[in-house]
């Protein structure tokens, strides 16, 4: 039982609080999926001068529709700049210009630490999933982390099967001794509420929850004995404003995702010179 | 640089247990080259691609490769891609052997193999369990002027790179536009550069910084309009969304795998019937 008897689901709440998280101005690291659908929230309400990155190349990028893809060519075409890949990686993200990083995965742990390589042994894994793509540069790089992610014992898990990128390592300063430059997550954002770093341990503590939903039931779908803040705050529901912008934003991308499309070949005998 | 047909640039310069790279950042992905490589039964392939995508989810289900090079192999925003699922699995058709990397460290090992060095360097990125797994991939060190910790990769050059373009002049310059990802670094890294491009212009139509790949790095071309499809030519077609949707249902079982690619690759002679009996193109 997750957001219950509300006029919103609970991918539409995790999305809204996720794009709170950025402030008006900040530089954001994209990924696909629930990161985009709440990056492109909180640029198209409170936080209009949001700078979009897509690890595809695209710098300031403000989409109509959100792309299936990292690389969908809505993406170049509303763009300040396209550069080559290295360069997103390099100057962008590695010279310290980007505030903020999302993150999923298919397995998280107390620390943060994030799975997205295979489930069971390496060598012969249960489920090979799609590996590290940027994740351990932006775990690494960005001013600090975000992470949306269901929250399931299944994946909130005591040990992760592969450690693809980090959060706090082990915790209690056990990241910054090893000299990564950002603060690393700061936030997991769950279909329960947000999780936060204890200040000292670094271990994930609940620190808020949607209404309606339970600390019982926050625990019960967390893998490891879940701590639970001192002061434990409410999140607001989506406001009605922000569920129409998401609302229509999804059906427009759903629009756009149905249309075909079709390629006019040159008639057969006027192929191109030889 | 010779302008040949698909099928002889394909024949002449992708031979069984080849270093292939078929780049394009999810655009400009070379499909019409990758079907013909499946055409004509290529063995044993080391496939190298950030993004294997569903060009190589088709290579391995055929049986293509026993190698795999990548850094991320999902089909984007849609799930698994279950050829390359099953051959690491399973070992179905073959087993793949992976060698893993992150974007960064895969976009910085071509560009090693562009520049002429044997590694790339960047800053360590905090420990994770790739260390342990792909440890040939990848080897930790000091800065020799601050001590900083920093990671080298050994560079990749492929045997032969192959990439799909918007244009080729007369001359054989080919014109890149767009998403761009890591292909100018794939293709400078190569030993052979293969290109196919959606149409052959008197004059490029550039900017001064535009990607143009002058004619003598170019080792072959072919005119393949279409040839990116289901991913798309920046100022041609849109990204088939509706496909790479669709493919999840197409490639999770093995039998209905196999009929689709014997009846729409296997079965047809060249890029335009693929795209005609698709409805794609008419």
């Amino acid at each position: 039982m997750t957001a219950g008897a509300h006029d919103y689901t609970p991918d539409e709440i995790m999305t809204v609080t996720a794009a709170r998280q950025l402030p008006n101005g900040a530089v954001c690291f994209v990924g696909i999926g629930l990161p985009s659908a709440a990056c492109n929230l909180a640029r198209m309400t409170h936080a209009p001068d949001l700078v979009l990155i897509y690890e595809s190349g695209a710098v300031g990028t403000r989409p109509t529709v959100l792309p299936l893809s990292i690389g969908d060519g809505e993406l170049a075409d509303t763009a300040t700049a396209v550069v080559p890949l290295p360069e997103i990686f390099a100057h962008y993200l590695q010279r310290g210009r980007v505030n903020f990083g999302f993150l999923g995965a298919a397995q998280i742990d107390r620390y943060a630490n994030l799975n997205s390589t295979v489930i069971g042994d390496y060598a012969h894994p249960r489920v090979r999933l799609p590996g590290a793509g940027g994740a351990p540069e932006i775990a690494t790089f960005a001013g600090e982390v975000l992470i949306i992610m269901k929250q399931t014992p299944r994946s909130f898990v005591p040990r992760l099967d592969f450690r693809t990128s980090c959060g706090y390592l082990t915790g209690s300063g056990a990241r910054a001794a090893t000299g990564s430059p950002g603060l690393g997550p700061r936030a997991v954002i769950t279909d329960f509420g947000v999780l936060r770093p204890d200040p000292d341990t670094e271990e994930l503590t609940l620190s808020a929850l949607y209404p309606g939903i339970t600390v019982e039931a926050a625990r019960a779908a967390t893998g490891w004995p879940l701590k639970i803040a001192a002061r434990l705050e409410t999140l607001p529901a989506p406001s009605p404003e922000e569920l129409r912008v998401l609302r229509a934003l999804e059906a427009s991308t759903r629009e756009a995702q149905a249309r075909p499309v079709r390629i006019t070949l040159p008639a057969a005998g006027a192929r191109a010179p030889n | 640089m010779q302008l040949l047909p698909l099928k002889e640039t394909i024949a002449a310069h992708v031979c069984d247990g080849a270093r292939v790279a078929l780049e394009g950042f999810t655009h400009l992905i070379p499909f019409a080259a990758g079907h013909e490589i499946v055409r004509q039964g290529r063995r044993d392939l080391h496939l190298i691609r950030m993004t294997p995508d569903l060009i190589y989810d088709q290579l391995i289900g055929m049986g293509c490769a026993s190698r795999l090079t990548f850094s991320w192999g999902g089909n984007p925003g849609v799930g698994s891609l279950h050829r390359l699922r099953e051959a690491v699995e399973h070992g179905w058709p073959q087993p793949l052997a992976l060698t893993e990397y992150t974007h960064a460290e895969l976009a910085l090992a071509y560009q090693a193999g562009a520049n002429g060095m044997t590694c790339g360097l960047m800053p360590h990125h905090t420990d994770t369990d790739l260390d342990r797994v792909s440890s040939s991939s990848r080897h930790t060190l000091s800065c020799p002027f601050t001590g900083r910790p920093l990671t080298a990769v050994p560079a990749v050059r492929p045997d032969v790179t192959i990439l799909h373009a918007q244009q080729i002049d007369t001359a054989g310059n080919v014109l890149l536009r767009g998403i761009v990802g890591a292909a100018r670094e794939a293709a400078m890294a190569a030993e052979r550069l293969v290109i196919t491009v959606e149409e052959q212009v008197a004059r490029l139509d550039v900017d001064l910084n535009a990607v143009v790949l002058p004619s003598w790095v170019v080792t072959a071309a072919s005119i393949v309009p279409g040839g990116a499809w289901p991913s798309y030519a920046h100022g041609y077609y849109p990204r088939d969304n509706r496909f790479y949707l669709g493919w999840d249902e197409i490639a999770r079982e093995r039998s209905v795998f196999t009929a689709w690619m014997e009846q729409y690759v296997l079965g047809v002679s060249d890029h335009a019937a693929h795209l005609r009996m698709l409805g794609v193109a008419t």
